[in-house]
């Protein structure tokens, strides 16, 4: 069977190593000493196998921003870093807020070939939050969009968080929030705390996250909606969502790698690497989200990868850009973070980063389990490796990346798209 | 050792006084018919000023001059439009002219840091003002300017009141005055007192008439009316009364006691004309001591084969030739 | 006594005691005296740091012969050194310069000891910037050769030729409790 490989020794999430034979797009044998049969025969002794991962929250930059990343580099970004599977967020110029835009980039992503590139739908037309956006349309086009986000932008007009809300019931969507009130935030710049009253720096306070969630919840309950919370970061924000669930609101949320590893401390240098949206907390934001993700109050890692060109992270920190590349080095920063300190287990990781976001966007063949007869999208890493950060190395057409000259565990090794190798030892096949 | 001066917080007691005594001497160059000093001869300091500030920089220019340094002053306003760029461009420019010393204002907190430490350029930086973060040259010739009229300021109390949340210069003189072992009490009303400041090295009041009792030196700073726009205080009225300092409180401050503004002033606003002409007032006097104290800065970073300051002070018998 | 290295220091022996440093001072004085043709118009500078108590005592001496006062101050030649750039920027000494100033007034130079004269080329160069005495001259405890400019004392104390292995270091009662001229052999024991 050309095509076709057998993993011989994995862990599947952690557990007994065991073989796992990848033929004609499924997961074709799952067992001890499986045959080859023809198969490419990896040795895969000591690796984990995960189910590739899925990120719901990813900026492809294209169309418009081609100089920072295109869908075919950030793609390529995912695969080396273990995904099968992201979302492509919809700020792009023009905004992705037709189907027009929506059915380009998930064209792109499939001639691409490199992992699914599920276009996120904008809520509002142009993000201006005023008008909806056509979302029955790019839920009906051929990228299927099921997630619909403002993301860089808050819908902050309660009555059009309503409406949309309300409306993406008909076809199962979901409005995914970028929890900012405006006003609480003009020109803020880092989180409001003792270090930005020390630095100068204008700040983003915790209470404009969340409230906006908070209201965001009570609404959803209210109209009977799905809701999801991008970038959770604070300690308040997860304890609002973990009342939300006990009420049995359904609400969902995700964290970004470098909140769960990343204090505003570091702000310090006044390094804009570091300059992000939502901002880098406190230690204790810190502590609270990996705790929220530890006990599934927060669903899923999300790496908000936010490519940007040198030029607009070469200057002062009032000057830069907001935002950190991620998709290469999210599983790192997870295992670092989580894995390391004991707070998630491999199985714990794989539900965090594949099963619970496939999940949420509706993603019938990713995040399923590593049995035979469901599709092949597996992740191969090496969970002992320890490798040094190289800018140079990455995949991704930008360099901004916070996690430069620094140490991080659990490497990607291989990953497989439904059987098809796409990376491998960080590069795409 | 430290090569630039970006905070001053980088300065230890030591180097705080070493510049305060140096500034001491240097000021009696003014007084000379020949107000020059031969030592930064060849030497090229850079004005870089991004933000307008023609007091600022007269200041710097003349410090540099009197040290027979050559001086430049690039005047670059940051547009929206060039945002970073500006910034990097123009340092890789000036390193191509061989500044020594680059004296850096700017509007955006952190800018002297990105230039430090960016490797765009391998002079001093000197930190001349950066958005709302610090201003370490203010709070040195303040503190220079208390001193001559207070003596040591070990157990000084300097009540500083204003718009703290956005003022470098109240943040420069907290870390400086408690370097130098004063007592600071910060007086704002809560909105221009930024989060966090309750682990500030200074006290912290609501009420300027307590916080003026007993206080050594009071140091009014300017408090924009844009503010009120954006709702930090009601009205011009409401803040002078509550805050702003005029004859009736002004009389109720020790026979000693000195009064301060780094400039400009709001008259009428945060500080009465009567007060700003008072004979207690040094207002004047800070803008003079300006230049002893930039010229101690420059004559440290520049006048030897490295920087004197950030050191730890040996007593070294220098042997007579 | 050791040095900062932890070796012994090398051996200092006194080449002058207190009475002979006494002596030279009221010499120097009268020298001062026959040369100027009395006190007037005399204004003594010290260069810091042992030069300025010198000054001081040379003034009193002149001033109780003559029965006048004598102005005396100090003059720092810190940023006038040729050698700035070899060493950290240095903290500087006092400048005080007596209120009748310095303007066609014979001034005299005071300093400890007299070595390679650079000292004295920047204690001119800063007299030039202060103001434009009538005359300069200079008076030295210890004159102790090796000149590298041309430059020459009016009045010495004591020449003590010397090598350039060996140090020399004046104590004064002022600054250090007692009053001595040291001579190091430059030889470790």
């Amino acid at each position: 069977m050309s095509g076709s490989f057998l993993l011989r020794g994995v862990r599947p999430l952690g557990g007994e190593p065991t073989d796992l034979l990848l033929a004609d797009g499924v997961v074709a044998g799952a067992g001890p000493d499986l045959d080859a049969a023809g198969a490419e025969v990896i040795e895969a002794g000591g690796l984990v196998a995960l189910p590739g991962l899925v990120d719901l929250h990813t900026h492809l930059r294209e169309p418009g921003r081609e100089d920072a990343e295109t869908v075919r580099s950030g793609s390529a970004a995912a695969a080396v870093g273990g995904f099968t599977a992201v979302h492509a967020m919809a700020n792009t110029d023009p905004v992705a807020d037709t189907a027009g835009v929506v059915e380009q980039v998930w064209h792109l992503g499939r001639t691409a070939g490199y992992c699914d590139v599920h276009p996120v739908g904008a809520v509002t037309v142009g993000l201006a939050g005023r008008e909806l956006a056509e979302l029955g349309a790019m839920a009906d086009s051929a990228a299927r969009v099921r997630v619909f986000s403002d993301d860089g932008r808050c819908v902050s007009d309660a009555v059009m968080m309503r409406r949309a809300l309300e409306y993406v019931k008909a076809f199962d969507g979901v409005v995914a929030q970028h929890a900012q009130e405006p006003r609480l935030t003009e020109d803020a710049q880092m989180n409001e705390g003792p270090v930005s009253g020390a630095l100068g720096l204008r700040g983003w306070p915790a209470v404009a996250e969340e409230a906006i969630i908070a209201r965001d919840v009570l609404l959803a309950g209210h109209v009977g909606s799905r809701l999801h919370v991008c970038h959770v970061s604070t300690a308040g924000s997860v304890e609002i969502i973990r009342w939300a669930k006990g009420k049995g609101i359904d609400v969902t949320a995700e964290v970004t790698p470098h909140h769960l590893l990343l204090t505003d401390e570091l702000v310090r240098s006044y390094d804009p690497r570091l300059k992000v949206n939502p901002p880098l907390r406190s230690a204790d934001d810190v502590e609270a989200v990996r705790r929220g993700l530890a006990d599934g109050t927060i669903d899923c890692v999300a790496t908000d990868h936010a490519p940007h060109a040198v030029e607009d992270k070469d200057c002062e920190w009032a000057s830069a850009a907001f935002g950190m590349i991620g998709l290469e080095t999210a599983l790192g920063v997870v295992a670092e973070a989580m894995v390391g300190t004991g707070l998630l287990d491999w199985a714990g990781v794989a539900d965090r980063m594949a099963v619970r976001a496939a999940r949420i966007g509706r993603l019938a063949g990713q995040g399923r389990p590593l049995a035979a007869g469901e599709p092949a999208n597996v992740v191969l890493v090496d969970a002992d490796a320890r490798a040094v950060v190289d800018p140079a190395a990455l995949v991704s057409r930008s360099r901004n990346t916070p996690y430069a000259g620094t140490v991080l565990p659990a490497r990607p090794v291989a990953t497989f798209l439904r059987g098809r190798l796409t990376a491998r030892d960080g590069a795409v096949v | 050792m430290i090569t630039h001066l970006l905070s001053a917080a980088d300065l230890t007691r030591d180097d705080a006084l070493l510049v305060l005594d140096t500034a001491d001497e240097l000021a009696l160059v003014a007084d000379r018919p020949v107000k020059k000093l031969p030592t930064l001869r060849g030497r090229t300091v850079v004005n870089l000023f991004f933000e307008d500030s023609t007091r600022t920089r007269i200041s710097f220019e003349a410090a540099a001059k009197r040290l027979s340094a050559d001086v430049i002053n690039f005047s670059a306003k940051g547009s929206s439009v060039s945002k970073g760029e500006t910034l990097k461009d123009t340092a890789l420019t000036l390193e191509a002219m061989g500044a020594d010393a680059v004296v850096i204002r700017h509007g955006a907190s952190g800018a002297p840091h990105t230039l430090a430490h960016s490797g765009w350029i391998n002079g001093s930086v000197i930190n001349a003002g950066d958005g709302t973060h610090e201003h370490p040259t203010q709070a040195l010739l303040d503190a220079f300017t208390m001193r001559r009229h207070l003596g040591s300021l070990e157990g000084r109390r300097v009540t500083i009141v204003g718009d703290v949340l956005h003022s470098r210069v109240a943040r420069s003189n907290v870390l400086l005055l408690a370097t130098l072992g004063a007592e600071v009490t910060l007086v704002a009303p809560p909105t221009l007192l930024p989060v966090g400041v309750e682990q500030w090295p200074c006290a912290q009041s609501y009420d300027l008439d307590g916080a003026l009792v007993g206080a050594d030196a009071v140091m009014m700073l300017r408090v924009q009316l844009e503010r009120m726009n954006a709702a930090f205080f009601p009205s011009a009225r409401e803040y002078s009364r509550r805050y702003g300092l005029d004859a009736d409180r002004m009389a109720t401050l020790p026979e000693h006691a000195i009064v301060m503004h780094p400039g400009p002033m709001n008259r009428g606003l945060e500080i009465t004309a009567q007060v700003a002409d008072s004979p207690r007032s040094v207002i004047v006097e800070q803008v003079t001591n300006g230049v002893s104290v930039r010229m101690a800065v420059l004559y440290l970073l520049l006048g030897g084969s490295a920087s004197a300051l950030g050191q730890a002070t040996d007593a070294v018998e220098d042997v007579a030739s | 006594m050791t040095t900062s290295t932890g070796e012994p220091a090398p051996q200092m022996r006194a080449v002058l005691e207190a009475e002979d440093i006494q002596r030279a001072l009221t010499r120097i004085a009268h020298e001062v005296l026959e040369r100027n043709r009395g006190s007037d118009a005399l204004v003594l500078l010290g260069i810091p740091t042992r030069g300025v108590p010198l000054a001081h005592r040379l003034a009193e001496r002149i001033g109780s012969v003559e029965g006048a006062h004598v102005p005396c101050g100090s003059l720092d030649i810190t940023m006038y050194r040729d050698d700035l750039r070899l060493k950290p920027a240095r903290g500087l000494e006092r400048t005080e310069l007596p209120p009748e100033g310095i303007d066609d007034a014979v001034v005299v130079l005071v300093d400890d000891v007299l070595y390679s004269g650079r000292t004295i080329r920047a204690a001119l160069d800063a007299l030039g910037d202060l103001g434009r005495p009538r005359a300069v001259q200079l008076a030295v405890l210890v004159d102790r050769g090796h000149r590298e400019l041309p430059i020459r004392a009016d009045y010495v104390g004591k020449n003590l030729p010397t090598s350039q292995r060996e140090t020399v270091r004046v104590l004064l009662h002022e600054l250090d409790g007692r009053d001595a001229v040291l001579l190091s052999n430059g030889e470790r024991p």
